[in-house]
């Protein structure tokens, strides 16, 4: 009944993510009408105002950590495990960075990467633990990386109010790591070196779940546990293994922003953009695709960034982005699409294993 | 005195959100609805709360929108779980996401505020004998909830929908409404929860104040295996921690001490639960197995 071109768009409106995408848009703009503001305005802003030569550095150094914590939990999300820990590894990820840097007696450029690799051992080992307590005591995944997440930031906010706080100074922070010890910055702008590492990374990603054998596994497990099991995918080892690799991420990015402006550990700071739930919303909307995780972390970089300048120009409230974000995967895990839904289609089941 | 009744006091006050919020769970989780949306659904409870008590002068207006308004929430768990057979972690997680931005979002369209919204001419609720009314509700809840749960038909009803949908259908119990109903019930316990957080103990709303009440919540209707009088003594456990973490607080010891501590008892509760029943299989939904 419908010509071809009609179906073809029909068919692209009716991809779960293109709809999600596009639901959230709509519902974005009737709060912005409702709030008497002009959404094509508003949405211009966002626009101009992430990726215009004004905020495109802002829209790739923001990029830089919800991509890194985007890949943190995309890659056991591939398996079906979802890590909620992100935010406590990411600080202490920045904590083991930050005393690296300051104590450390080596070289600045080595000192760079020893609080790099310090940073990626203390997320690694942080998420192990949520693992180990899956593995060992049944404790599910979801509610023991995140009941650890809290702990973590509450011992990385008492290092930075008392043995570690710079003395002198009204804020909780460290003090200012040494001359050197700091990511190269490209330029004059924001964006550093982590974002290279954070793109590395990703393609590492890329390579391994298209090209390897331990890719293959993972994918066979988030799409079917019970099968993968049979198959000979010991489930317990890559479970730890999974999480040390999205804590070591998740530690990675912590270690990134202290190494980046403003030079220091400042509590709080690593915490309150959000990055670990943008990252966690952008690896749903993906489910976990290595390349989609880029293109949805940096969709929402731009949604983030572009929020500060719709805030200016036209007094919304920058949280409208936020809304934004949350909206786009409720409609997503609904699995909303357009009519003719009702045929049982093969979905990829994205949290499977938390069921099994 | 460690121990004494003033400790017990607040850790009967600090029990009640996680309480209410607990039950609804409990309720969700014995309908076969895995539900982890708790933390938002109390969350837009805070707001409502806040905002409807401010603008009618009426704590108790406060309370029922806050009810009124968390089912609503709630029903977008239902719709999207029941109905269009969603992932709930997935729509949990979302949901939580969802309440954050939308009540910070409204924080500064309504009030025009960052952060926290405190005004003395703010409403919140009357104590009797030192306890909100809502904590006597919550109290009762958990009887109610117990006796529904193994007496009446609807509980057993309801057990019947969680355990084996297709058998429930056969004998002619509609799951799909079953569980709409057990999710609005713990939309509206989550409200509950929500205005005695945002109305009870202190009388304002700031961003995100749940604070991880939430999912302790979730882990407490693991902890009490879904049974009211479990959820209940899951719930006392939490209460405590967070008294004596105020206690110890007083005596000296970090304040950042003290807010982790909640989170680690219950994470050590939860292995030594655990531990003990791990070759018991899972029920419902099967995420303690």
């Amino acid at each position: 009944m419908a010509r071809p071109s009609t179906d073809r768009i029909a068919g692209a409106l009716r991809s779960p993510v293109t709809f999600s995408v596009l639901a959230g848009l709509v519902i974005g703009a009737l709060f912005l009408v409702g709030t008497g503001a002009d959404p094509f305005a508003a949405y211009g802003a966002v626009v101009t105002g992430s990726l215009g030569a004004d905020g495109i550095g802002a829209t790739l150094s923001t990029g830089t950590s919800v991509l890194g914590m985007a890949l943190a939990l995309a890659i056991p999300l591939r398996a079906g495990l979802i890590n909620l820990g992100g935010d406590g590894q990411m600080v202490l990820g920045g904590i083991a960075a930050a005393v690296t840097g300051l104590y450390s007696p080596l070289p600045a450029p080595l000192t760079v990467v020893l609080a790099l690799l310090a940073g990626i051992t203390a997320g690694a080992a942080y998420a192990a633990l949520a693992a180990l307590c899956e593995n060992r005591f049944g404790v599910p995944l979801l509610v023991s990386s995140l009941l650890l997440s809290y702990p973590a930031t509450s011992f990385a906010s008492y290092l930075v109010r008392y043995p570690l706080k710079e003395p002198g100074s009204s804020l909780p922070q460290t003090r200012r790591l040494p001359d050197g010890v700091a990511l190269p910055a490209f330029g004059t702008s924001t964006v550093t070196f982590g974002l290279v590492l954070v793109v590395l990374a990703a393609a590492a990603y890329w390579f391994a779940d298209r090209r390897t054998a331990i890719g293959y596994e993972i994918r066979m497990t988030g799409l079917n546990p019970r099968f993968a099991a049979y198959a000979g995918v010991e489930r317990k080892g890559l479970t730890l293994r999974l999480m040390a690799t999205s804590g070591a991420l998740a530690g990675l990015v912590g270690a990134i922003g202290v190494l980046s402006f403003p030079y220091r550990f400042l509590d709080g700071s690593l915490t309150a953009p959000g990055y670990t739930w943008t990252g966690l919303t952008a690896a749903l909307l993906a489910a976990a695709a290595p390349l989609g995780t880029v293109l949805a972390s940096f969709f929402f970089a731009v949604l983030q960034v572009g929020g500060l300048s719709m805030e200016r120009t036209t007094e919304v409230p920058r949280e409208l982005t936020q809304v934004l974000q949350a909206i786009v995967i409720v409609f997503l895990a609904a699995r909303l699409s357009f009519p003719r839904r009702r045929r049982k289609t093969a979905q990829e089941p994205i949290a499977q294993g938390e069921f099994a | 005195m460690f121990f004494d009744s003033d400790l017990l006091m607040s850790a009967l006050r600090a029990l009640t959100p996680i309480l209410l919020a607990a039950l609804g769970g409990a309720v969700c989780e014995r309908a076969g609805v895995f539900n982890i949306g708790l933390e938002g659904m109390m969350l837009m409870g805070c707001f409502t709360a806040v905002a409807t008590s401010w603008f009618t002068g009426s704590p108790w207006l406060g309370v029922l929108a806050a009810a009124l308004a968390a089912a609503a929430y709630s029903l977008i768990l239902a719709v999207g779980t029941v109905t269009l057979r969603g992932d709930a972690v997935v729509l949990g997680v979302a949901m939580n996401l969802l309440a954050v931005g939308l009540t910070s979002f409204l924080l500064r369209t309504i009030f025009g505020v960052q952060g926290t919204f405190d005004d003395p001419s703010l409403a919140g609720l009357p104590l009797v004998g030192g306890f909100s009314p809502l904590a006597y509700l919550a109290w009762a809840a958990v009887v109610v909830a117990a006796l529904m749960l193994s007496r009446h038909v609807w509980g057993l009803r309801l057990r019947g929908v969680g355990e084996a949908p297709e058998a429930a259908a056969t004998l002619g119990v509609s799951p799909v409404r079953y569980k709409y109903a057990a999710v609005l019930v713990s939309g509206v316990l989550c409200g509950l929860a929500g205005a005695q957080l945002a109305l009870g103990n202190v009388t304002l709303f700031s961003e995100n104040m749940t604070a991880g009440r939430g999912w302790i919540a979730v882990v407490a209707v693991m902890l009490g295996r879904a049974l009211p009088f479990g959820v209940l003594l899951a719930a006392l456990l939490f209460g405590v921690a967070e008294a004596a973490g105020f206690r110890l607080q007083g005596l000296g010891l970090p304040q950042q001490a003290t807010d982790a501590a909640p989170y680690v008892v219950t994470l050590g509760a939860l292995f030594l639960s655990t531990a003990q029943r791990r070759r018991r299989t899972g029920r419902t939904t099967g995420v303690v197995s």
